[in-house]
């Protein structure tokens, strides 16, 4: 059977949780979507979201990027009640082709994040081309995103999240659109720029594969209304490798777990 | 392709020319005595005469000037309000009513008021093609703003962009496409206006230069300045759709849908 809900506790000795949900409801139109959501995510950690559709995984992302205010509880960023976005806390959202300014270049995209974090002109042409040379859209500088495969357009919006040099990177289904190919070179890239960066990421997908491959910890959320029903820390080494990460006895381990656990919350 | 498209551009002028020609040729044959119909050829004598003298472009610019100044201001004022409401609900809500009983009012009946406060002249005209461009460019332009793309205004919240360069950056270029059809729907407007006003009482541009060739009996100098006042409009639609076009490409078409 399925794991009893269980609950974040902050453990004296441990570091501070860099953003913690703490009792958290949150009612849209009369309606309870998330419902005392207590949440921990240590600084670095890559955590991954998973469940049914409708089970408020956006929606838990949302209020961690302080886009909504929580009905009641409360979410902490460092410390600090979070009552609006934050500069600090960067956006990839599912839908690049909408997130990305169609009448600006893919550098003029990036460039807005710089404007917003106030950097003089002069610095900005040096730090485009090195931000788009490191999500691997060297030599695309000119090319708005109407002209760029869909694989291209989220690379850009994670160089433009980069370049806010996030300390939190929120990923909303970021290649649930792409393709399967495009998909495993992206997680890799991810991996490696997350590793780079020491940036600390809430990842929701509904591709547990993903979650597995990606996250130290994977949660997995009840609908109706939306509550942690899972959670499973994943003792996978790093790097991971897509062919090895992916036979790994552990790998199977979780993999059938979280699969036994969405299967019940269907039912 | 582009040779069959030019045969149905001639195959489209036969009709107009036809009748012209026949109604050339019945006004020549009857000696025609009209106070409103002149023949063609008088009309196009008397166009010509009105170049040489400069009486038609003095006109022309006066017209003009009137229309574009009061559209200059008018779609400044409504594209201000048409962001401010299209991006404040509460706003929006608290000047619906004003909004909704002002806009009916004809351009035109304020002409009376115009005329007292400011008398005859460039002011009066522009304050009343103002007043009449303001209107569509708010309607549309609030419209415009309140269809942008939800996630666009999302990725601006969470840039943490400042109000003013939110609205720089991000709302007038997403809405640009719409509010230029809005501004090219003022600028046929503005020249209606500003001809009707001249016609009714203010004596200058080429409103008043019909009035004047209908006075003096001249029905070929009137048709003349209408039939260049119909070629000045169509001059503005077109220069206006080659600048949309040339601006906002297939963007400029999902604004015309709109």
């Amino acid at each position: 059977m399925v794991n009893a809900a269980k609950r974040f506790e902050v453990i004296p000795g441990q570091p501070r949780p860099q953003i913690a949900f703490t009792g958290v409801t949150l009612q849209l139109g009369g309606k309870t979507i998330i419902e005392n959501l207590s949440l921990g995510v240590r600084p670095g950690e890559f955590l991954c979201v998973v469940g049914a559709s409708g089970c408020g995984k956006t929606t838990a992302l949302r209020l961690a990027a302080g886009l909504y205010q929580p009905t009641s509880g409360r979410v902490d960023f460092d410390g600090q009640l979070m009552l609006h976005p934050r500069r600090e806390i960067a956006i990839v959202f599912q839908d690049y082709g909408k997130a990305l300014l169609p009448w600006r270049t893919a550098a003029g995209n990036v460039s807005l994040a710089l404007e917003a974090g106030g950097m003089p002109s002069a610095e900005r042409p040096a730090r485009i081309e090195e931000l788009l040379r490191t999500v691997g859209l060297p030599g695309h500088a000119g090319k708005y995103p109407a002209e760029m495969s869909g694989g291209m357009q989220q690379r850009l919006q994670i160089a433009r999240c980069l370049a806010q040099e996030p300390k939190t990177l929120l990923m909303d289904e970021p290649f649930g659109a792409l393709d399967a190919m495009t998909r495993q070179g992206l997680q890799d890239e991810v991996l490696a720029l997350v590793a780079a960066s020491g940036a600390t990421v809430i990842f929701v997908t509904h591709d547990l594969d993903e979650a597995i491959y990606l996250g130290d910890r994977v949660i997995g959320l009840l609908p109706h209304p939306g509550r942690i029903g899972i959670e499973l820390a994943v003792n996978l080494p790093r790097p991971r490798d897509q062919l090895s990460t992916r036979e790994h006895p552990e790998f199977l381990r979780l993999r059938r777990q979280l699969f036994d656990f969405i299967k019940a919350t269907e039912q | 392709m582009t040779t069959d498209k030019a045969k149905e551009k001639v195959k489209a002028l036969i009709l107009p020319l036809a009748v012209l020609l026949a109604f050339e040729a019945w006004a020549r044959a009857t000696h025609l005595q009209s106070d409103s119909l002149a023949p063609p050829s008088e009309i196009i004598m008397a166009l010509a005469g009105a170049f040489a003298d400069f009486s038609i472009l003095a006109a022309t610019r006066d017209t003009l000037f009137s229309a574009f100044a009061g559209l200059a201001i008018g779609a400044v004022i409504g594209l201000a309000l048409g962001i401010a409401f299209g991006i404040s609900d509460t706003l929006n809500r608290l000047m619906e009513v004003t909004v909704e009983a002002i806009r009916p009012i004809p351009s035109i009946a304020l002409l009376p008021i115009a005329l007292i406060a400011l008398g005859f002249g460039y002011r009066m005209e522009i304050v009343i093609v103002a007043f009449a461009c303001v209107w569509p460019i708010l309607i549309l332009s609030r419209a415009a703003v309140r269809s942008i793309e939800p996630r666009l205004m999302e990725v601006s919240r969470a840039l943490r962009l400042p109000a003013a360069q939110r609205v720089w950056k991000i709302i007038i270029p997403a809405a640009l496409p719409r509010i230029f059809v809005a501004f090219r729907l003022s600028a046929g407007i503005a020249l209606i206006v500003a001809v009707t006003v001249e016609i009714a009482i203010n004596p200058l541009g080429l409103g008043a230069g019909i009035m004047l060739a209908q006075q003096a009996l001249r029905p070929d100098l009137m048709l003349a300045y209408l039939v260049w006042i119909g070629a000045i409009g169509y001059a503005l639609n077109i220069l206006l759709v080659v600048a949309q076009h040339r601006l906002f490409g297939r963007a400029a078409l999902s604004g015309d849908s709109a």
